[in-house]
């Protein structure tokens, strides 16, 4: 997509520009659509049915919440550093957004072709963690101080996790570019990393536990990296009101919300990407191509932003100390375990 | 030992219970809704439920029994008495109607919806409906009247009765009168 549209306009910033609106649009999207599966999912758990009369089934309840968050007064405290609470909600999304760059969405289209894709991604993703701090501090409230530094530990102890389980995967496929590391998985269900990859039977069979537990940890980590239930200690509402974006009203805190919403279907397309073959059709050369390529991964991602909801109205919140036991004593030991058979079985 | 046992066993609780969990979150996704839509579905109410008062002004005899029974005051009655010659008819209960009831108001807001006039009532004119939407956003709306005569309805009622006291009242002085010169002519007859 960037060679043809460089055809077209030549070497400008208006190429990139138009590279980047992409993701964008599909992030707006998203969140329209996830915040109505989102409520929908979690009422019909409960035996309730959500909003019904905003349109049918209530679908563009979504869209009158963004006009009300438009129309609402932008409150800043008094006693609020108001640079950094300005600032805080946009760096948030900020980096949330620029994850999305080196997030394949077809094998035609990625918003930056990097050889370093999957690392640029785990090192950008935690610009959102400075965001976080920064309005957590800025609020000048105790509870999103609280929340702040909780989602802050809370992020750092689960990016070792995430980046130990996309190392497995970047052992296998041999690359950190995400769309050479999809292109290795394609052809069908059975060469995707999770599955132990497109290797000989035996291979393959030795590897699969192993892949198998990293993209279940990857998928753990996932949840905890956009602080969801069971581990959205930073917004505890129960104890701290709503966390780091306490003291938010409006478009700043529709903004954070938006970047929550992201960031959960960030995750969700990197595990794909990584493990379930991102854009590669299950059946081979069946329903592939770069069209299909744009549905198979949004049908991925989306379910596990399913799973995320699913997961968030089943389980009930964990302890700071349980936090961090999961994270150290559990996941990342689990990983080395794993980095180490997956790499032996590479060797031999 | 026991100690690595225990953690791979809690590990696996961990996974295990979280499936359980979600077996059950998954099962409801497709269980009906228990929700009533209120304002378009509306449960059926009992029988006997006490909600709104209403009060059929005619069959009213404006004994005031509903009044004194409140124990929130919230029903004020006055009446008028009726002349002679006037024919209130009477209600579907077969009581001959004696008074004007120029005002019947049920302050509904002080309502304690207790049902304690209702029984009082000779004529069965007080009774609890089943209609429970009347909220209103002036309080003063929720003060209901329930007579319906109207102002010069109610002037001609009081200067019927203020003129047929009067007559009743001249007559009794006119009666007291001839009383008392009848018992002032026997002493003069006999002296």
């Amino acid at each position: 997509m960037e060679e043809l549209l460089q055809s077209f306009i030549g070497e400008s910033w208006l190429l990139y520009v138009i590279l980047a609106v992409p993701p964008l649009v599909f992030i707006l999207l998203y969140a329209l659509v996830t915040v109505w599966t989102e409520m929908k999912v979690s009422a019909h758990m409960q035996d309730r049915v959500a909003y019904m009369y905003t349109g049918p089934h209530g679908l563009f309840q979504p869209v009158a919440d963004i006009l009300k968050l438009l129309q609402k007064e932008d409150t800043i405290p008094a006693a609020a550093d108001k640079t950094l609470f300005r600032l805080a909600p946009f760096l948030v999304f900020t980096g949330t957004y620029a994850g999305f760059a080196a997030l394949p969405f077809s094998s035609a289209y990625i918003g930056s072709n990097i050889n370093l894709g999957v690392f640029y991604i785990v090192a950008v993703s935690s610009i959102v963690v400075v965001g976080l701090l920064m309005a957590g501090w800025a609020s000048n409230n105790k509870w999103s101080l609280f929340g702040a530094m909780r989602s802050a530990a809370q992020v750092i102890s689960y990016e070792i996790p995430t980046a130990l389980a996309l190392l497995i995967a970047v052992m296998i496929t041999g690359s950190l570019n995400l769309q050479e590391v999809i292109r290795f998985q394609d052809g069908g269900i059975f060469n995707w990393v999770v599955f132990g990859g497109p290797f000989p039977l035996l291979q393959k069979l030795l590897l699969l536990p192993f892949t198998f537990i990293a993209f279940l940890i990857l998928f753990v980590a996932g949840i905890a990296e956009v602080n969801r239930t069971p581990f959205d200690l930073p917004e505890a509402e129960s104890e701290l009101v709503q966390g780091y974006n306490t003291e938010y009203s409006g478009m700043k805190f529709a903004i954070f919300y938006l970047a929550e919403y992201a960031n959960m279907y960030l995750v969700s397309a990197i595990a794909a990407c990584v493990f379930l073959g991102g854009w590669s059709s299950p059946f081979g050369d069946f329903m592939s191509g770069p069209l299909w390529g744009v549905f198979w991964i949004v049908l991925k991602g989306f379910f596990f932003v399913f799973l995320q909801i699913w997961i968030r109205w089943t389980l009930p919140r964990l302890r700071v100390d349980q936090l961090m036991y999961t994270s150290w004593k559990v996941l990342t030991p689990f990983l080395f375990v794993c980095v180490f058979a997956v790499g032996l079985i590479l060797v031999l | 030992m026991s100690a690595v046992r225990t953690y791979f066993r809690d590990i696996w609780m961990a996974l295990f219970t979280v499936t359980v969990g979600m077996r059950v979150t998954f099962r409801h996704l497709f269980v009906p809704a228990v929700t009533l839509q209120y304002p378009d579905a509306k449960l059926k109410l009992p029988e006997r439920v006490r909600n709104r008062l209403y009060v059929n002004i005619d069959d009213c005899i404006g004994c005031d029994q509903c009044s004194l029974a409140c124990p929130v005051d919230c029903i004020t009655i006055e009446t008028i008495k009726s002349t002679a010659d006037q024919d209130l008819g009477q209600t579907s209960t077969g009581h001959k109607k004696r008074l004007h009831v120029p005002r019947f108001d049920i302050d509904i807001a002080k309502c304690c919806y207790c049902g304690l006039c209702v029984y009082p009532c000779p004529t069965e004119c007080i009774v609890m409906t089943d209609v429970y939407e009347f909220s209103e956003s002036d309080r003063h709306n929720l003060i209901y009247n329930y007579s319906r005569m109207t102002s010069t309805e109610i002037e001609e009622a009081k200067a019927k009765f203020k003129k047929a006291e009067e007559e009743a009242a001249a007559k009794k002085a006119a009666a007291v009168a001839a009383a008392a010169q009848k018992k002032q002519e026997p002493p003069k007859a006999s002296s």
